[in-house]
C-alpha cells in the first residue's frame, strides 16, 4: 500500500495514495496505523482525496486508528473524502464517529 | 424471465487479490445500463462495493482446507433486473442471524452484509449440493 506520512503543523498527515482501500490492503492500513500511535504519533491527518472506493474492512481499519487514538488521547482526523466514499461512511453512520474535514487547511484551522 | 442481455461468469482463486478485478466488472456494468435513469455513479460504486463484500464473504466462508479452492462469480444483467450470485465451497453461514451493525458502538468487522442488504433490493443465502450461494438482487430503473 502507497502511504506517504509528513509533519506539517505538529500533526502526522498519512496521505494514503491508493485509489481502492479494500481487504487486499486494509490490513496494511490497519497496522501503519497502529505503529504510528504505538510509537507516540498521536497526532494524525488521514488524508484520502487519492482514495476513490473504500469497503468495509478499509472502513473498519480507519476505526481501529480512531480507537488507539482516542485511546491514548490523541487527535484522528480524516480530511478530503470523495463524495462516493463518503456516502460509505454516511451508511454505516461512522460520520458521527470521525471528525471529518473538506481539506487540510479545514483541519488545521479547527485546530488553532 | 427474458434472456440475460449479458452475462458474466468469473472464477477466480479465493484470494482477495482479484477484489479489484471483481469489483471492477461492477462498476464497468453499471456503466452500460442504457435505460437507467437513477444516479448511474453512485450506482457503479454500489455495484463495486457489493461485488467486493460478497467476493471477501465468500473467500472467508471458503474452504480454508484447500488450497486451490476457488469462489465463482456470475453477473447477469436483464432489462429491469441485475442479478449477482456467488457461490463459495465452505461450511456457509446463517444470513438470517446475521446481526445489525451497532451504530452507537462501532466494531472494525461485520458490516460488509448490512452494507450489502442495505444497497440492494433482496439478499438471499442458500446452501445447494455442492456449495453455497449468496444471491443479490438489484432493480433497475
Amino acid at each position: 500500500m502507497k502511504l506517504n506520512l509528513e509533519k506539517i503543523n505538529g500533526f502526522s498527515v498519512l496521505t494514503v495514495n491508493e485509489e481502492r482501500i479494500d481487504a487486499h490492503n486494509s490490513g496494511e492500513l490497519k497496522e501503519y496505523l497502529l505503529q504510528l500511535i504505538d510509537k507516540g504519533d498521536i497526532q494524525i491527518i488521514v488524508l484520502l482525496a487519492n482514495v476513490r472506493f473504500i469497503d468495509s474492512s478499509g472502513l473498519g481499519a480507519l476505526l481501529s486508528g480512531n480507537k488507539q487514538a482516542a485511546a491514548k488521547s490523541g487527535k484522528f482526523v480524516l480530511c478530503a473524502i470523495q463524495q462516493q466514499v463518503m456516502s460509505m461512511f454516511e451508511l454505516t453512520r461512522l460520520n458521527r464517529v470521525f471528525e471529518i474535514y473538506a481539506d487540510l487547511n479545514d483541519a488545521f484551522n479547527t485546530e488553532n | 424471465m427474458c434472456p440475460s442481455v449479458i452475462q458474466v461468469d468469473v472464477i477466480i482463486p479465493t484470494h482477495t487479490k482479484y477484489l479489484d478485478l471483481i469489483g471492477s466488472i461492477g462498476e464497468r456494468i453499471a456503466k452500460e445500463l442504457d435505460n437507467f435513469t437513477g444516479d448511474r455513479e453512485a450506482l457503479a460504486y454500489q455495484l463495486n462495493l457489493v461485488l467486493t463484500e460478497a467476493t471477501v464473504n465468500a473467500i472467508k466462508h471458503g474452504n480454508d482446507s484447500n488450497p486451490q479452492d476457488t469462489v465463482r462469480i456470475s453477473i447477469h444483467l436483464f432489462e429491469k433486473e441485475l442479478n449477482i450470485k456467488v457461490y463459495d465451497h465452505g461450511q456457509g453461514f446463517d444470513l438470517a442471524n446475521v446481526p445489525l451493525p451497532d451504530f452507537e458502538h462501532p466494531k472494525e468487522s461485520g458490516m460488509g452484509i448490512y452494507l450489502i442488504r442495505s444497497l440492494m433490493d433482496s439478499v438471499t443465502y442458500t446452501k445447494q449440493e455442492a456449495c453455497n450461494v449468496l444471491e443479490i438482487v438489484k432493480y433497475l430503473n
